[in-house]
């Protein structure tokens, strides 16, 4: 268990370090510091769980299991490779004057202490803590999409903050429901019966009415911080007005734990109900979300919004996914929820040097990358290609599986999630050509940009793409065992 | 017919505090002046604060009496205090906010008492605690913290219902559990305090920006927008000076 | 048989009384806001007085004055007479408190209103149709918020009679129930603007913008209006007597004897005279309101009334 306190201290640390000494110019580098120690400690973990099966901790408040340790490795490695962007594009954006050195430590710190939130979210045993570690990651973020001080970024944050906080109130209740269905089994006023493990033993003896109604109040509150339609308002404007980095963890991290949050209680409640009304209800959202998402993508205006949208239509098909249940749909699931996260991330940092590049995030404005610094362009046209789910990428294999699944058990589904795929295929495309290979305005020059992590983001996808690496697939077939019960390979 | 006759009076003393409480959280929907306002958020807080006091006695749940500690000192006073000296020093503690149909909007609290009953009556039949009928109206002071969000369009009256639909899920731990494990309730109130010092700091922030706490005027983001909207200031901007 | 012959004795007794003390309330409460707002104060006596002059008085009546005009003194009189009758004011279990219970009261109370509206406009002067619109525009936010106070009580006690509801809240004893508290309150409030008080209508102002009851009444004279302030003060009696004796009825009579019926006259006495010096508190410390602000004063009447019977429905009945 040493190496979970090491992964889950070293960013508390890092807040606090950089709250003192983030101003400085070597803060970008201690940032990066700190998310590397962060990830190998949260490596040597996942290994360790992989070989040894899931561990619970002496006191019992935390338990990682083959599912949340490797998101948790993913968190530690997304958070590491955009610190590493993050640090380059920062101090471009202080040189511009867009920030200050105050607020420069305000985010250097803020951006550890939404790591630790993360971690703590995904490794916490106790379902009361899970809460507060999701509402503190919104705190801890909603400062820093108001970074710029734009009446538009602050607006952003206002409802991001509003919004979240409303909603997530909603999941405060659903725990308070299971805690009073586990009271009634199990003893009131006992410490321990919001603990997942003592649930998850107990699931089969709890109140299934009950345990319903907290699972409505749970997806209401989970799902607005997964952007589900028709909670998901908040999403496009927080992702789109905050600093580039800041979207790529919001869009390829938050949203994962927050999904994570949602089917834990699944497991919870499926094993309560004997019915699949929780996996209905999540097919419901998951799907409306998708396809509204998609439609929206057309119209967007501005490109980081646009692939806020983006990655509401996947949320959509992941929760989709984990609401149909199944050993192939929890696989592909898993998958999906790797690759759009790898995906997205690079994707968002392509964005933001190509933002930067054309000073403008406007889509209209964006013009001609491709010649103007032809990595910035590539980046881009991959990104798109493979969040699109063309073939060589790995999103494409999700998907592939995902449809396979809908197609065993319901058939008619295929039908809107194939609507769908050409939807969202069709908005990123009409706007993504003329930005990539349009005429670049005069005077457009290119900008110091540090694209490693796109590419390495990006090769990673295309290699899951291509081969699942087997230790990797075992990894995905512990987890889905977990979740779906049964394993799909 | 009714059990009320049979309840303790501290049992007793619990439901009236309780029902005081929701019709605090009905004078929040209605009043429109800012201070008041405020009062009315505090005076909610004490008389959660008693509940959770009278809860700790009756059921013998020592840990209570810390939770009951702790509303007063966060809900009573400190935040309260803070938003007081907000209003103050933003000088908006006179100001009042048109409400277009104040009838209306009771009666849709009135709605939504009703329809907590109903969402809270699985859950009151498995209830074997002396309480379990003051479930149905903490669901009711959260749903109506969040009408007093979506119907307000003050920024203070949005903080106030947030932090009321807080109190609302508080009384719902109390009275239907006996409070959640110790740890994640000084989470939640952590939480909780962090997210009022933040209010704070986007009141100025909004001030700043838009001169007036009206949410009404964050309008800039929407799916309407005109392509022509000036939103340069996310990319290009010519830097403005860094405050 | 001799039983029967005694209760309807003390019931004809108690309307007396209550027909008989009604203008002594008014002159109280008179007296105790005078010294409230450190005024010479009248004696308590003083409302007899007027009655007294005003029934020797002679009766100027327009010409082209109705029979509906001379017969709404005698009407409005009446109704609150059997008003009266019906309330248990020192006994419960009387024979006129067992054929009229709430829902007839309120009847009265409209039948009532509704001659008074009709001989304001009667005249054909512009102060009566101001002040008849004003009156029903008032009852007719006033009289749900009353019915809705009204069914919260008799939900609890499983009668809308009046008799039967004390009888009830005394052999249950004291119980804490926040529906008779927000019915209390929304009771109360009703009260005020039926009654014509502060801050819904003053009833020492003949300001031509702002009155309301007055207005109706402006073309009476002599014996009609006499018997037309007595009823008003009758209803003044009526609304405090039901808000003490509902929400707290203890030392009524319940059994016929002297000792039983003298302690039920005092304890009247007593809650009636705290009950006017909480209503001069109240008129003094508040301004009138606008005439505009008066839905929304009675629409808070009705929330509280509304939020009485929902926490009935909520809190008391075992889940």
């Amino acid at each position: 268990m040493n190496l979970l306190e090491t992964t889950l201290a070293t960013p508390l640390a890092g807040a606090v370090l950089l709250a003192l000494i983030g101003h400085r110019r070597a803060g970008g580098w201690v940032n990066v510091g700190v998310s590397a120690i962060t990830f190998v400690a949260s490596l040597a973990m996942a290994l360790n769980v992989f070989e040894n099966g899931p561990q619970l901790s002496t006191d019992r408040l935390f338990y990682i299991d083959a599912f949340n340790v490797y998101l948790v490795a993913l968190t530690a490695f997304v958070g590491m490779t955009t610190s590493i962007f993050s640090r380059p594009y920062m101090r471009h954006e202080v040189e511009r004057g867009r920030v200050s050195d105050r607020r420069m430590r305000l985010y250097l710190s803020m951006y550890q202490g939404f790591l630790f939130a993360m971690l703590l979210a995904l490794s916490t045993n106790n379902l009361g803590i899970l809460w507060v570690a999701m509402e503190a990651a919104t705190l801890a973020t909603v400062l820093l999409v108001s970074l710029y001080r734009t009446p538009e970024s602050i607006e952003a944050a206002w409802k991001y903050f509003i919004l979240c906080g409303v909603g997530i109130a909603q999941a405060l209740f659903g725990t308070v429901l299971v805690y009073f269905a586990a009271g009634q089994r199990l003893g009131i006023g006992r410490d321990d019966t919001l603990l997942w493990t003592v649930l998850y033993g107990a699931a089969g003896s709890l109140d299934p009415t009950v345990l319903s109604l907290a699972f409505v109040f749970l997806l209401v509150g989970y799902g607005t911080k997964v952007g589900l339609v028709p909670l998901h308002n908040w999403l496009p404007d927080a992702h789109s007005e905050g600093p580039t980095p800041m979207s790529a963890v919001l869009s390829g991290l938050l949203l994962n734990v927050a999904l994570y949050a949602l089917v834990r209680l699944k497991m919870l409640v499926d094993a309560s109900l004997n019915t699949p009304l929780a996996g209905y209800l999540m097919m419901g959202f998951g799907l409306l979300s998708f396809m509204v998402a998609g439609l929206f993508l057309h119209r967007q205006h501005d490109i980081k919004r646009m692939f806020s949208y983006s990655s509401i239509e996947h949320m959509g098909l992941m929760t989709y996914a984990f609401g149909l249940g199944g050993p192939l749909a929890t696989f592909g699931a898993l998958l999906h929820m790797t690759v759009h996260s790898l995906t997205k991330s690079a994707i968002f940092v392509t964005v933001g040097h190509a933002a930067q590049l054309a000073g403008t995030q406007r889509i209209d404005r964006i013009r001609g990358l491709i010649r103007t610094q032809p990595a910035v362009g590539w980046g881009l046209l991959v990104g798109t290609i493979a969040i699109a789910g063309f073939p060589p990428f790995g999103v494409f294999t999700s998907e592939f599986l995902l449809l396979t699944a809908t197609m065993k058990s319901f058939p008619w589904l295929a039908v809107p999630l194939l609507v769908g795929f050409g939807v969202a295929f069709a908005g990123l495309f009409r706007h993504l050509h003329p930005m990539v290979y349009g005429a670049p305005p005069p005077g457009q020059a290119p900008v110091r940009a540090n694209m490693v992590p796109v590419a390495v983001h990006l090769i990673l996808v295309l290699w899951l793409g291509l081969s699942i690496p087997k230790f990797l697939a075992d990894w995905f077939s512990q987890a889905t065992v977990l979740i779906s019960g049964a394993s799909p390979l | 017919m009714t059990s009320l006759a049979q309840l303790s009076l501290f049992e007793q003393a619990i439901i009236v505090f309780a029902a005081l409480a929701l019709f605090s959280s009905f004078v929040m929907l209605a009043q429109t002046r800012v201070l008041p306002l405020i009062y009315a958020f505090a005076w909610q807080g004490v008389l959660l604060a008693l509940v959770t006091a009278l809860v700790a006695y009756v059921s013998g749940h020592p840990h209570l009496y810390i939770s009951a500690a702790l509303t007063l000192a966060l809900k009573v006073f400190l935040i309260p205090w803070l938003l007081h000296r907000l209003a103050m020093q933003l000088r908006i503690h006179l100001e009042a906010e048109r409400i277009v149909h104040p009838s209306l909007l009771l009666l849709a609290g009135g709605g939504l008492v009703i329809f907590s009953y109903y969402i809270a009556l699985p859950i009151v039949q498995r209830s074997g605690l002396a309480t379990r009928n003051t479930i149905a109206v903490s669901i009711a002071i959260v749903l109506i913290g969040m009408l007093v969000m979506i119907a307000r369009k003050k920024a203070v009256a949005q903080v106030v219902g947030f932090m009321s639909i807080e109190n609302g899920l508080f009384f719902a731990a109390v009275v239907s559990t006996y409070g959640m494990p110790l740890i994640v309730e000084l989470g939640v109130a952590f939480d909780v305090l962090v997210a009022a010092i933040l209010f704070g700091v986007f009141f100025f922030h909004m001030r700043e920006s838009f001169d007036t706490l009206d949410v009404d005027q964050l309008t800039r983001l929407s799916e309407a927008r005109e392509p022509e909207a000036p939103h340069e200031a996310s990319g290009a901007a010519p830097a403005g000076p860094a405050r | 048989m001799d039983n029967q012959l005694i209760a309807w004795l003390l019931a004809a007794a108690q309307t007396a009384l209550f027909v008989g003390a009604a203008p002594l309330l008014a002159g109280w409460t008179k007296r105790v806001k005078c010294h409230m707002q450190n005024r010479a104060a009248p004696a308590v006596w003083q409302p007899y007085r007027d009655l007294a002059k005003l029934f020797r008085k002679e009766l100027v009546i327009a010409e082209n004055a109705s029979w509906l005009f001379r017969a709404t003194p005698y009407v409005v009189f009446s109704a609150m007479l059997l008003a009266a009758a019906a309330i248990p004011l020192v006994a419960v279990d009387l024979p006129t408190g067992a054929i009229a219970d709430v829902i007839v009261l309120v009847g009265f109370f409209a039948l009532a209103r509704f001659f008074t509206a009709l001989a304001g406009m009667d005249i054909g002067t512009a102060f009566g149709g101001m002040g008849a619109s004003r009156e029903m525009t008032i009852a007719a936010l006033a009289e749900p918020a009353m019915l809705m106070a009204v069914f919260t009580l008799s939900m609890t006690a499983a009668s809308t009679n009046l008799s039967a509801a004390m009888g009830y809240v005394l052999d249950t004893g004291l119980v804490l129930r926040p529906s008779f508290l927000f019915a209390l309150l929304g009771i109360a409030m009703v009260a005020v603007a039926e009654t014509g008080r502060i801050p819904v209508d003053n009833p020492a102002t003949h300001l031509e913008l702002t009155m309301i009851h007055e207005a109706m009444v402006l073309e009476y004279s002599g014996r009609h209006l006499a018997l037309i302030e007595w009823a008003g003060q009758i209803k003044l009696m009526i609304y405090a007597v039901l808000v003490v004796n509902i929400f707290w009825p203890w030392g009524i009579a319940r059994e016929f004897t002297m000792e039983a019926l003298g302690l039920g006259v005092a304890a009247a006495a007593a809650k009636l005279m705290l009950a006017m010096v909480i209503l001069v508190v109240w008129e003094t410390v508040l301004a009138k309101m606008r005439i505009f602000r008066v839905p929304e004063f009675l629409g808070f009447a009705f929330v509280l009334s509304l939020l009485g019977m929902l926490t009935h429905v909520v809190l008391e009945t075992g889940g």
